[in-house]
């Protein structure tokens, strides 16, 4: 009846989180009877704009209407009281409970078990949801706890659902049932939102995409007249030149063979599925993909931090002696002179620690040096001075636990420490992330001068132009798969996109994980 | 509608709110723990005065006259704060590496209970500067076992320490019990009473007059020193460190992060040993289930006022036996029962834990809410 009415709708959004931009005036609508697919790259701000729909986060600036009134939905209380409900990437169930307790914790009124029980089957008929109220969270599937949380939101009567990257935790055979359960729910003229980065579940579910570019809404379009190139386009940009120099490599030899590197997860997740490369030295072997597309896993394997389930990596050394790295302790590999720059989404979780200064992080390393049983605190202490110089650090002294510096200056003293080893080989991951423009290029510059160096850079990123411009070749990670390798020198970014949502980049081969591309 | 340049959003702001403090300038924690210390006197003055009538500088007086009354006073006040300093410092490196050690009372209980079965058992087979020996080797090696088993067993297992440790307590507690009626002295008493009185066979040396304790102080005085170098200055202090901010940094720089938890807490349940050696041997020349009178839970209070520097824990280990045992005074002078004692302890313990949070985090009022209501209007 309510058939795409206007459920919300969103008027120049701003959000900011510090100095960075997460969301810049984004103006959209969410409709009644309708499914709406957010698409858009890591960063691109697509959670950010829903957890200011769901209470989590209050926008800086702008206006958010529900039901045509101007609101403002300061919790995730208000939200559920205006009939919004969000379903997180991260399930909040609480395990020793049954179904039926989670759904009605925290509700106000008197615990009727049974009760709850019933409209719960009722919710559950009408959908065509399958679970059993009186089931323990810990003895359920993550399909079946999705489940649960999308109960749980209608059951307080949300009409208006958010889910956040549904499909990432499914099989493809619970993501159809969770597709046909979506479809049931826009029947029944409910407004359903899903955030995305897979274009075959866009096209699978939704009948609108609108796509969100760093933070900026880029455009929207009915799903039935758009092609995966189209939405590809929209959601990387078109390429940007970048005057990131490129020098030719130097004598390229192998440096480090990996060959069909398997990583299976503690719950069972296949986080890299039969991948093999070898990356060169003296030459930047850049690694594209959607996050969580195996590129942690792939650097801490290399490093040793990751236990591998089944390959090999092979170190070739100069003089061409080959040794395998899995097995080996990870300060066996970093003595073999393989370092390892991972900056972390919280920066500090790995590699540094948050609360000693530069000269004790730069120790890290290196404290074993030395036959006293004490630490030595000059050799760091220069190695820090010459980090602060080189890299301009802005710090106020060497002593400052490097908590306190800003995001960029933390990231220069990881990257600096690690090119200090000397290393062979360079694994960096989202080295630039959060940084401003003249700090990424001074770290780009690092990375450029170590390749001259002869060294072998594994180079994650996340900022595809970037990668383009700084690879000599690029690694296509895709759902833990290799999709593919290509040449960095006149790469096209459309095709990469594609590769990295598609297994192999192409929008007519076969549909990667069984998943339905029809449309 | 209004106009879109005009949009701004119309939220209430809430009347405060809470952030951390990213940088805690230096004065800021002085201060704050100075208004505290004297709003909990005040609170303790008005608290008193309502409740008995009496005059509440009288109270302060009783506080200072318990500690530091008479000489003897004074040295025993002296010994306690050495005894509880030790201890303070035996839990820190565990403390520093994010284990959670609350089995301080059985470590040093273990230790207690090792010296006195030396005394016992070993005073007709050996002369007393063996005895001491064996004393010395046994308690910390009792206390060393206490905090070695659960940190093998987080290390291994992934037990959980807190549990684990207090667990432990009773252990010991549950065994010095058993030992006390094994070797009852006189009989039928279910009392150890004062071990080897006439031969003071295993009684630790005495430096000066026994009554001053010399030899408890300078052994908590170097310990305290030792420990603050192997923290700060020596590579298993910051391997333990690097351990206890993260974990998975300690992995990533190739630190064997099991081997540090357990070396660590041997360290931790030795130093406790140590301290049920001086209590034992030097202090108290008996063993009883209370000796070490939860000192071990105390330390972890004086550790972390002291934000786990062992030399800022003279400091707190002296506040805190300062207020002990001017709480005991103010309860007998004044004819108040204990628990009057305990209630002033409880407010001034309140008032100084509460202070780190206003140094930890810092408190936003709302600013001008007419100023921007009218903006909007």
């Amino acid at each position: 009846m309510d058939n795409n009415t206007v459920a919300v709708r969103l008027e120049h959004i701003t959000k900011r989180f510090g100095a960075v931009i997460a969301n810049n005036d984004v103006t959209m609508e969410i409709r009644r009877g309708e499914i709406l697919a957010i698409l858009g790259e890591n960063g691109s701000g697509k959670t950010t704009l829903m957890n200011m729909i769901s209470g989590i986060y209050f926008p800086d600036e702008g206006k958010v209407y529900v039901n045509g009134k101007e609101v403002s939905i300061r919790s995730p209380r208000d939200a559920i009281d205006m009939g919004i409900g969000m379903i997180h990437q991260h399930f909040k169930l609480v395990d020793v409970l049954t179904a039926a307790e989670n759904i009605v914790l925290g509700l106000p009124g008197k615990l009727n078990l049974k009760q709850a029980a019933k409209r719960i089957r009722e919710i559950c008929d009408a959908y065509g949801f399958d679970v059993d109220p009186n089931q323990k969270i810990y003895t359920m599937s993550v399909s079946q706890k999705q489940t649960v949380e999308i109960i749980k939101v209608l059951y307080r009567g949300a009409d208006i659902l958010i889910l956040d990257e549904p499909t990432a935790v499914l099989t493809p055979q619970e993501a159809d049932k969770l597709f046909a359960v979506l479809r049931n729910m826009r029947r029944d003229g409910k407004a359903i939102v899903i955030i995305t980065h897979k274009l075959a579940e866009v096209q699978a579910i939704s009948d609108r995409v609108v796509t969100l570019r760093r933070g900026e809404y880029v455009g929207e379009e009915q799903t039935s007249r758009v092609t995966p190139q189209e939405m590809t386009d929209m959601m990387v940009g078109h390429k940007v030149q970048l005057n990131i120099e490129r020098p030719d490599p130097v004598s390229p030899k192998p440096r480090i063979e990996v060959k069909n590197l398997t990583v299976v997860s503690g719950d069972g997740v296949v986080q890299l599925d039969h991948v093999s490369f070898t990356a060169n030295s003296g030459e930047i072997l850049g690694v594209a993909g959607i996050s969580g597309s195996g590129q942690k896993e792939l650097l801490e394997a290399i490093a040793g931090l990751q236990a591998a389930t089944e390959g090999s990596i092979t170190y070739i050394d100069d003089d061409g002696t080959r040794e395998e790295l899995i097995g080996k302790d990870p300060l066996e590999i970093a003595d073999m002179g393989v370092a390892l720059s991972f900056v972390p989404e919280d920066r500090l979780g790995m590699g540094l620690v948050g609360d000693m200064g530069l000269t004790d992080n730069m120790m890290l390393r290196s404290y074993r040096q030395g036959a006293g049983p004490f630490t030595d605190r000059s050799a760091p202490r220069q190695v820090a001075q010459n980090v602060v110089e080189e890299l301009e650090v802005k710090t106020p002294s060497l002593e400052t636990p490097v908590r306190r510096l800003s995001g960029g200056n933390v990231q220069k003293v990881l990257v600096g420490r690690e090119i200090t080893s000397a290393p062979k080989v360079l694994l960096t991951a989202y080295a630039v992330r959060g940084l401003d423009i003249n700090a990424s290029y001074t770290i780009y510059d690092l990375i450029n001068r170590q390749k001259a160096q002869g060294v072998a850079v594994i180079y994650v990123g996340e900022d595809l132009d970037v990668l383009l411009a700084l690879s000599d070749r690029i690694l296509v990670l895709c759902g833990g798969k290799v999709s593919g390798i290509v040449p960095g020198r006149g790469a096209d970014k459309q095709q990469v996109g594609l590769m990295m949502t598609q297994m192999g980049g192409d929008a007519h081969a076969q549909p990667a994980d069984g998943e339905d591309t029809g449309a | 509608m209004p106009s879109p340049q005009t949009a701004k959003t119309q939220a209430r702001e809430p009347l405060f709110h809470i952030t951390k403090r990213v940088l805690v300038p230096r004065f800021t924690g002085l201060k704050v723990r100075l208004i505290a210390i004297v709003l909990a006197m005040a609170v303790c003055a008005l608290l008193t005065t309502i409740l008995t009538g009496e005059n509440p500088l009288s109270i302060f007086q009783s506080i200072f006259s318990g500690s530091f009354g008479t000489v003897r006073k004074t040295w025993s006040t002296i010994r306690d704060v050495a005894i509880l300093l030790i201890i303070s410092v035996a839990v820190t490196p565990a403390f520093r590496m994010r284990f959670w050690n609350v089995g301080g009372d059985g470590q040093a209980l273990a230790g207690c209970l090792a010296a006195a079965a030396c005394m016992i058992t070993l005073r007709d087979v050996m002369p007393s500067w063996a005895i001491m020996i064996c004393m010395t080797v046994a308690s910390i090696a009792a206390g060393a076992l206490w905090g070695f088993l659960p940190a093998f067993f987080k290390a291994k297992w992934g037990t959980n320490e807190t549990l684990f440790t207090l667990m432990m307590n009773y252990i010991a507690t549950q065994l010095v019990a058993f030992f006390c009626v094994v070797w009852e002295n006189p009989k039928g008493s279910g009392q150890i009473g004062i071990i080897n009185q006439r031969t003071q066979i295993g009684w630790l040396p005495v430096i000066g007059e026994s009554k001053y304790h010399l030899f408890s102080i300078i052994v908590a005085v170097v310990v305290c020193l030792a420990m603050y170098f192997y923290l700060n200055y020596h590579k298993h202090g910051f391997e333990l460190t690097v351990v206890g901010e993260s974990e998975r940094t300690a992995h990533y720089v190739g630190i064997k992060v099991d081997r540090v938890i357990m070396r660590t807490m041997l360290l931790s349940g030795a130093v406790c040993g140590l301290t049920g050696l001086l209590l034992v041997g030097s202090v108290n020349h008996t063993l009883t289930t209370t000796l070490v009178d939860g000192r071990g839970f105390t330390a972890v209070m004086v550790a972390w006022l002291a934000h786990f520097n062992p030399l800022w824990m003279v400091l707190t280990s002296f506040l805190l036996v300062l207020l002990d045992r001017g709480a005991s005074e103010i309860a007998t002078n004044f004819a108040l029962n204990e628990s009057f004692s305990d209630i002033l302890t409880g407010v001034i313990l309140f008032f100084i834990i509460g202070s780190e949070f206003f140094i930890r985090y810092e408190i936003h009022f709302r600013h001008h809410p007419g100023k921007e209501a009218a903006e909007h209007v």
